[in-house]
Parts: structure tokens; sequence; C-alpha cells
């Protein structure tokens, strides 16, 4: 553990706590040090983790964090108000969305911050094997959907009447056209890991079209980079919140609205994305733990702005995460001290 | 690594009338396509029934993790051993200080390579210290201590015994040959499955990957030993145990040392795979920097991963060395041995102890960090605004004169058309035996349902070999001609074969974007440093009478070059093919992340979506049947696999250079 960057070692817990109680034998004209992550021993003398000290010890709270900046932020703050305010040991663990439910039933996950979806899992480890819990809405509302840089709307406005007639799109088949897509236009979608309809919608709308793999998160967003920077034509799968939007400026395609039951033939789909609510997934080993952490991120909910600041400060302004979790919760204190236990 | 090329005998010699077999096979084929094209094709599809029945395998896994014996008293306590051998080694290593640390390297380097190594291994640590990165190459070091000490300790014993016994050998050499194609990726999915996420699966998936060069070395090392001296120690009355402790093992010694060496270096190149179930370090980073398109910092986190492949790869290169002479010059000093050993104890004793009275703490100080990654990233993002219009005709070019024409005779042929033409190249180049092991691999290939697939993924591995031998010959050649060339390449193929792949995919990205070209050009990358050095190393091989005798005769350059230097060379030149298609074929996977699809992507998703599951051990079944059959074609004597043992993925490099310091 001691290695983890995530985690104090003993031998620094042990600095630590000595530290402070020299300087609170030292007539208390010092203030304690802010420690980035006290042990449960330390924890307790720390002057922040006072004002928890009604309740029980938090212990080590495990965090997934899945492959995108959104999430990440969300971890960054919450990480960062479980050990500054209630003293709990995080572990941050980075791992895509499955892996991360398959932790569940071992304890190596207690908890998931966004989940998107995922109907399959939620029924094979909610339902079925109990051994986790919906914990409801982050705040976050995910869209998923089609997405052209704004210049090509604004050279194209009509594309954007898909919503009602999506074949508009083969007129444009031919822009979309690269090497891997042979005599039809590309839609490139994105991390294996995520949620897709496309070809379902392809075969539904009738469109001239070819799902091209990137095959990372990396990997699309370089290519959409790399177009903006060309001003190329680009048609790819897309969702926000998404960090990588406050860098360029994308415009979701929109089809006929998602009704329920409306993508329920896999292979044909006539309608766009549903709308997703992003929730939150706990184990019920940690529920049942009497943790205040778990009241915290039972409270735990934010807006897809608060996302996207802590986001970009992460990745564009270079800040680690954090930095960029203290900047955030130094502006918004309204906002996570309705989170405390 | 000479004298173990030597040990390879190529069957063949590609004949003219070989030559004119294959043209001949080749106009049959095209005129059967041209007729036959669109019959007996096999289109993918994703809910096929080998699938769904590999996804039940998975339901069931997950079913019975808890209650099923296998996993209760067997799966459940290695994986509770592993997790606390990692703790012991962690916790041992963030007691000593970072000034402790480098004390201790520095000793080591001191006491048993030289003093020369020992000032180059501080300063590497030094230099990754500096960059910031010392907790991440600590925790990678952890990940490399304990998957290359299991290794070793179940390898060595294994190699040992196919060192006596042909029987074991025989059995145990297909498993390895399956281990080492078998992409890294494939095996994640299965291994979280049965071990979780934590320290015992990436442990484990370090050591299925790691572990075969230290058997097939050990074993070779024990082949080594002369018949003859065996054979004197027998009659003279010396027991099995006897003859294995006092004669076979010393002798293989040197050769053992070189197993060890190979096995960690296998161990860092995979550490960037390892890092995507969660094992912490230097891998970690790279992932993370790459998910925000962070360049910069993915190469900084790179050029830590040469740096410490370098520091292990010297250090535990004196295992094979002879050993040190006995009294040593450093300078005008003569040193004798034991003193310098005396000397380097006592500088590790006063490094640790200095280090913990100095409470220099196990992270190197945060104030003297540098970074290089801003001008890293300004660079890369100039080299891609300037560039990327130039780069697309190259992209297109390639894509719609080779890769597009290829696919669709391999994707649109008759199926069983496609196998016969296989076997029928195997049973010209090599045996009949080969055919039949080519027919049947890609006949395993049509029960798996997957073969659109894998004719797509085997339409960018030939026309990614052939790039890369084109080049790899080439500077070959040149560098075997030119002390200068060749002593530029040397260290950029040092790098280019340590540092991870995943680093220059985010330029190559911006440049040619998520295509099929991009994952091409990743495998070039990645296998022409071991191509450049074999034909180096062949070509150089080449008798100096021989030469002497073309140039007396009035050669020309070019003559030389194509009459007598490459001709000679042949049987590197084989090697080197068949090489060329093992690397290539282990970036397949890694070509599925950036825009490859095919068989590389279906492993890719096959680990990260629940219902991919069974696509993706198809797929990665796939891949290695590929492999087998390649494999076949390109190679086809006994003595091969144990080269590929040596040759290895990464350390061609290293070995030649190590040879070239000894010589």
């Amino acid at each position: 553990m001691g290695l983890n960057r995530r985690t104090l070692s003993p031998t620094a817990a042990m600095l630590a706590t000595f530290a402070i109680i020299l300087s609170a034998c030292g007539g208390g004209a010092t203030p304690a040090p802010s420690i980035s992550t006290p042990g449960a021993s330390g924890g307790e003398a720390s002057a922040s983790a006072v004002a928890a000290a009604s309740l029980a010890p938090c212990g080590t709270v495990n965090i997934a964090v899945n492959p995108w900046v959104g999430y990440e932020a969300d971890a960054a703050v919450v990480g960062y108000l479980l050990q500054q305010k209630l003293g709990c040991t995080v572990v941050k663990k980075n791992i895509d969305e499955q892996t991360s439910w398959q932790g569940f039933p071992t304890g190596e996950v207690d908890v998931i911050l966004e989940n998107w979806g995922h109907e399959d899992l939620a029924a094979k480890y909610i339902t079925a094997d109990k051994v986790a819990q919906d914990l409801g809405s982050n705040g976050n509302e995910g869209v998923i959907g089609w997405y052209v840089p704004k210049f090509f709307v604004d050279a194209n406005p009509d594309i954007l009447t898909a919503k009602t007639d999506p074949t508009i799109l083969n007129k444009y088949a031919a822009q979309f056209k690269t090497s891997e897509s042979g005599d039809k236009g590309q839609i490139l979608d994105g991390d294996p890991s995520f949620v897709t309809n496309d070809q379902g919608m392809i075969n539904g709308f009738g469109l001239n079209y070819k799902v091209v793999y990137s095959g990372s998160e990396a990997a699309s967003n370089k290519a959409i980079q790399a177009a903006v920077d060309a001003q190329k034509p680009i048609l790819v799968y897309y969702y926000t919140p998404n960090w990588f939007s406050s860098k360029v400026d994308l415009v979701h395609i929109e089809f006929p609205a998602w009704t329920p039951g409306c993508d329920k033939v896999a292979t044909n789909i006539k309608c766009d994305y549903p709308p997703y609510h992003l929730n939150k997934v706990v184990s019920t080993k940690f529920a049942t733990s009497g943790s205040p952490a778990f009241t915290f991120i039972q409270k735990f909910k934010w807006t897809n702005d608060d996302q996207n600041a802590v986001a970009a400060d992460i990745t564009s302004n270079g800040m680690s995460d954090d930095d960029a979790a203290k900047k955030w919760v130094d502006a918004n204190p309204s906002v996570w001290q309705a989170w405390m236990p | 690594m000479t004298d173990i090329a030597a040990t390879v005998q190529p069957r063949f010699a590609l004949s003219l009338g070989r030559v004119g077999q294959l043209l001949a096979l080749g106009v049959l084929f095209l005129i059967a396509f041209v007729v036959l094209q669109g019959n007996g094709t096999l289109p993918h599809k994703d809910d096929s029934q080998v699938f769904l029945t590999l996804n039940g395998v998975r339901d069931w896994v997950d079913a019975n993790r808890s209650t099923n014996p296998v996993f209760v008293y067997v799966l459940g306590p290695i994986r509770a051993a592993i997790d606390g051998l990692d703790g012991i080694v962690t916790s041992l290593l963030s007691q000593a200080s970072w000034i402790g640390l480098l004390a201790v390297a520095g000793a080591l380097a001191l006491a048993f390579v030289s003093w020369r190594t020992a000032l180059l291994v501080i300063g590497s640590l030094l230099a990754i210290g500096l960059l910031g990165l010392w907790t991440e190459t600590l925790q990678t070091l952890v990940l490399i201590a304990n998957s290359v000490a299991l290794s070793l300790l179940i390898g060595i014993p294994l190699g040992i015994l196919a060192g006596r016994n042909d029987r074991f050998l025989a059995f145990i050499t297909p498993i390895l040959d399956f281990m080492q194609i078998m992409p890294t990726f494939a095996y994640l999915a299965p291994l979280t499955l049965i071990f979780l996420i934590g320290p015992a699966s990436a442990v484990i998936a370090t050591l299925i990957y790691a572990m075969p060069p230290a058997i097939r070395i050990t074993s070779l090392g024990i082949r080594g030993v002369p018949v003859q001296t065996v054979e004197a120690a027998e009659s003279l009355g010396a027991t099995d145990g006897q003859v294995l402790r006092k004669v076979q093992l010393p002798i293989a010694r040197r050769t053992i040392g070189l197993a060890v060496n190979q096995t960690i270096m296998m161990a860092l190149s995979i550490i960037v795979i390892a890092a995507l179930i969660n094992a912490p370090g230097l891998g970690e980073s790279i992932i993370v920097a790459i998910e925000k398109l962070k360049f910069g910092a993915a190469v900084t986190a790179g050029i830590a991963i040469v740096l410490l492949a370098m520091v292990l790869d010297r250090i535990t290169a004196s295992a094979s060395g002879a050993g040190l002479p006995a009294v040593i010059a450093i300078g005008p000093l003569r040193v004798p041995r034991r003193t310098l050993r005396i000397i380097a104890l006592a500088i590790a004793v006063v490094g640790l102890l200095g280090g913990a009275l100095a409470s220099a703490g196990s992270s190197f100080p945060a104030a003297w960090h540098v970074s290089i990654a801003k001008p890293l990233d300004d660079a890369v993002r100039w080299v891609e605004l300037t560039f990327a219009g130039l780069t697309d005709a190259l992209k297109n070019g390639v894509s719609a004169g080779l890769l597009d024409p290829i696919q669709t005779v391999l994707t649109t042929s008759p199926w069983w058309l496609v196998i016969a033409a296989a076997a029928g190249i195997a049973a010209i180049v090599n045996s009949t035996r080969a055919a039949v092991v080519v027919a049947v691999a890609l006949v395993l290939i049509v029960l798996l349902q997957v073969w659109e697939h894998a004719m797509q993924t085997l339409t960018m591995v030939i026309v990614s070999v052939v790039l890369t031998m084109a080049i790899g010959i080439v500077l070959g050649v040149w560098a075997a001609r030119n002390r200068v060339v060749s002593a530029v390449l040397r260290p950029i193929n040092d790098a280019a074969q340590t540092l991870p792949s995943f680093v220059y995919l985010l330029p190559a990205l911006a440049l040619f974007g998520p295509t099929r070209f991009t994952a091409i050009l990743a495998a070039v990358i990645y296998s022409v440093p071991a191509v450049v050095r074999l034909v180096e190393d062949g070509v150089r091989g080449v008798s100096p009478t021989v030469i002497e005798a073309a140039t007396a005769a009035g050669a020309s350059r070019l003559q030389m070059i194509r009459k007598v230097q490459l001709p000679m060379a042949r049987r590197s030149l084989l090697v080197a093919t068949n090489q060329g298609v093992v690397l290539v074929l282990a970036m397949v996977v890694l070509g599925g992340l950036v825009g490859a699809q095919a068989l590389g992507f279906d492993v890719v998703s096959g680990f990260s979506q629940r219902n991919f599951f069974g696509r993706g051990v198809a797929a990665a079944i796939g891949i290695v049947l590929l492999g087998v059959m390649l494999d076949r074609i390109t190679q086809g004597t006994g003595q091969r696999r144990s080269v590929r043992g040596v040759v290895g993925r990464l350390g061609v490099g290293l070995n030649s250079n190590r040879a070239s310091r000894e010589a």
C-alpha cells in the first residue's frame, strides 16, 4: 500500500501523526499541517476531521475510476472531500466499467460514481446477486449521439433536419468517406467499452454509412482534433458531459427522439439514443458498513457544468486531480456542504 | 547470440524452381479467384454460436467463483499468496529512502559489473527522479520483481527438465509457443474473471508473458553443454544429480543468466498493458496521459521505462557475463575485486542508513522535478499541424493500393481456396508437414467463426511484414557496411524496442487518424529494430575471405550486396522474417486500439464489454492460429523455436549490445 501514490505509507502516517501531536503540544500557535490522507489513527487528531468526530470512522473507500475524464472529475472531488472532511482513506482504481462491476462482490470496488446504463450488469449484480445497490442520480445528464464539428453545421445547416428525416445524412455520405469506410460515409465509434447502437441505427434509418471503430477514446478525440485543425468533415459517436467539448465545438445531430422500446431490436433501431440519467452504484457491503462515506456518496449530486469545470482543469489546465478538486471545493462550498453526513 | 543463431539450419534454399512453383500457384489462385469470387465466403456475425457458448463459460465462472472448490482451495490461495508477496515487497521498498535505493543500485553495479556501469545506473535513476516519476518507477519495480521472481522460480526448474528430457521439451514447446503468441490483452479478461483485479492478476499476466524465455533459454543452456563432457562425468561414476549440479549447471550458468535478463526485459515490455487491470506504476502513467491526449507526459513516462530497462539490463547483464577479473582497473588505480565488493557493501549500508537518518523519505524531492512535457507537446503539435495534409496522400495510397485489394481477395474468395493456397505456399517453401499444420490452423479459424476478421487482420499483417522486411533489410545492410550508420542506429533501435508503443500512438493518430494504416505504422516501428539487428548480424558474419574474393573478381557495390552478402546471410534473413512476423502479430491487438478493427478490436472489446467476451476469446485464439500458420510458412526447422526464445521480442538489441561489448 505504501507505494500506491494515492494512499499514505505507514511511516508517513506515523510521522504525520507525530507532527500533529507536536504542534498540538506546542501551544497551538501553528495550525496543524493539512494531511492529504489521514490514516485511521492520524485522522481523529487532525483539525479538519474534528467535525466528523461524532461519526463512525470512515475507513477505506475503494472508488472505481472509469476511463473518461468526466468520471475522473467526479472521483477527484469526491475523493478529495472524503479525505479532507471525513478522514477516509481513498483508493482509486483505474479500471473499465465492466471490471468495476465485477469488483463489487469481492470488495475490490465499493463505489461507481458515474454509471451509464448497463442494464445487463445491473440485472446481474443488483437484482439477481444483490451485491450492489443503485444510489440514484449523480446529477449529470448524459447525452450519447452522432456529432459533427460546428463549422460543418454552419456550412450545411440542413443536416439538422435529421431529427425528422435521418436520410438527409446520405446526402453527406461522400463527405464523411475515409480510407476505412470504402464507398460509404464513416461514423467513427469510440472506446470499445462504450454503449453503441450505431449499426442498428444505420440499418433502421437506411443510411449509406459504415461503422468504423477508433478503438479508444483517445483515438477518437485525436481524430476530432485533427479534423477540426484541418477544417475537414468528421462524423463521430460522442457524448456529453465530456471535457473535450470545451476544446472543440461539436454539434449533436439529433435523430427522432427515443421512446421506450424503440431500441429493442438491436439490429434495427429507428430512434436516437435514450437520455442517460447517470447514477451512482455501491456495493452492498459498503452500504451496510455504517461508514459516513456511504451517506456522503448517497447525497453526492452536481451538474454537468460542475463536472466540466473540474475536468477541464485536469486536462487543459494541467492541474492534478487534487488541485482541481480543491479549486472547485473552495469555489462551491454551498454545493458540497449539502452532501455532508 | 551469434553462436545460438548458428544452430539454426534452414532446410531449404529458395531456389529458382521454387520461385517458379510459387508463381504458378499465384496464377492459379488468381484465376480461381476471378471465377469463384463471392462464393463460399464466411461473413462475420456478432452473435455466432461459438461466441455465445464462450459467454456461457464466463457466466458459469461468475456464478461458481465463491462456491467451486477449485476457486476456493486452489485459485483463492494463489491469489492471496501473490497479493501477500506484493505487500511485503512494497513495504520493503517503501521503507528504504530514495537515497538508500540509489546507493544499493549503484553498489550492485559496482560490485558485479563495473564502476562505469555504477555511474550509469545512478545517473539513470537520478534522471527518473528528476522527471518526477520515482514513486511510479518503484511501483513498476515491485511488479517486475514479483513476476520475475515467480517466473524464474517456476521457469528455471522447467527449463532444466526440458534441457535434460526430450519428451518434456516436445510437450512444453507448443505450450510456450501459445503463451508467446497469445496476445496479452486476450488473457486479461479471463484473468480478472478468475483472479479479480489487483496485484495477483497483474503479476500472473506478466508471468505468462515473461516465463517462456526463462524456460527456453535455460533448456538451451543445458543442451549447449557438450555431450562429451557429460559422458566423461558419467563414466567417472557421477550420479544424475551430480552431473546436473557439478557439470551442466556450472557450464550453462552464463546462458541461464541470459534467461534472467530476458525475463526481466519481457516483463518490462508489458507493464503498460498490465496497467489496464489497475497495475499501478509507469504503465498507468502512460495510459492516463494518453487518455488526456498529453503526449509529453506519455513520453516522459516512456523515457522512465527505457531508463529503468537500461538499469535492470546493465545490472543483470553481469549474471550472464564471465565474472569480473580478480583485479579491476579504475583509471590508474588497481583494485582487487574483493576490496571493490567491500567498498560497494559499505556504500549500500551508508546510503540506506544515511537516507533513513536524513529522513529523505521514500519519494524523490518534488522541488527538484524537471518537466520536459511542455516542449515535447509543442514540438509534436507543430509536426501535427505542419504535416497533416501531406500524410493523407500516403495513408490513402497504401490503403487503396495495397490494403484494399489484398483484403478484397482474401475476404471474397471461397474460404477453402484461401486455405488451399496457404497450404500450397507452405508445401512449396517448406514441407508437406508444414502444409498440413497451416491447413489445420486455418480450418480451426473457420470453426471459430472469425474467418472474415481473421482475413482482414492477415491483410494488415502481410503488408506490415513486407514493409518491415523492406526497411529492415535496407537499414541492416547499410549498418553492416558502415560503422557510423551502425553506431547511430543502435541507440535508436534500443529506444524503439524498449519504449512502449503506446507512447508514439498519439502523434501517429493525429497524422493518420484511427485507421489500419496507423496500426501498420505502429507494428512496423515495433518490428524493424529486431530485423535490422538480425540482418546486420548476418551480413557482418559473411566470411571476409569471400568478400575479398568477390572484390578481387571486380564485383561492384550492388553486386556485392545482391550476389554475395545477402545470399550468404540467407539464414539470418530467414530468422529475421520469422521474427518480423511474430513481432508484427504481437502488435495486432494494439492496432485494435487505434482503428485497425478486425481481430485486434474484437479482443479489446471482449476485454471491456461483457457481451463480447466470447467474441474476444475466439478472436484471441484466432490470432494465435494466424501466428502458427505464418510461423510455419516462414520457418520450418526443428531448432527454430529456440531461436525465437532467445531473440525474444524485446531483448535482441540488448543482447547484441552486450555481445559487442564483450567482444
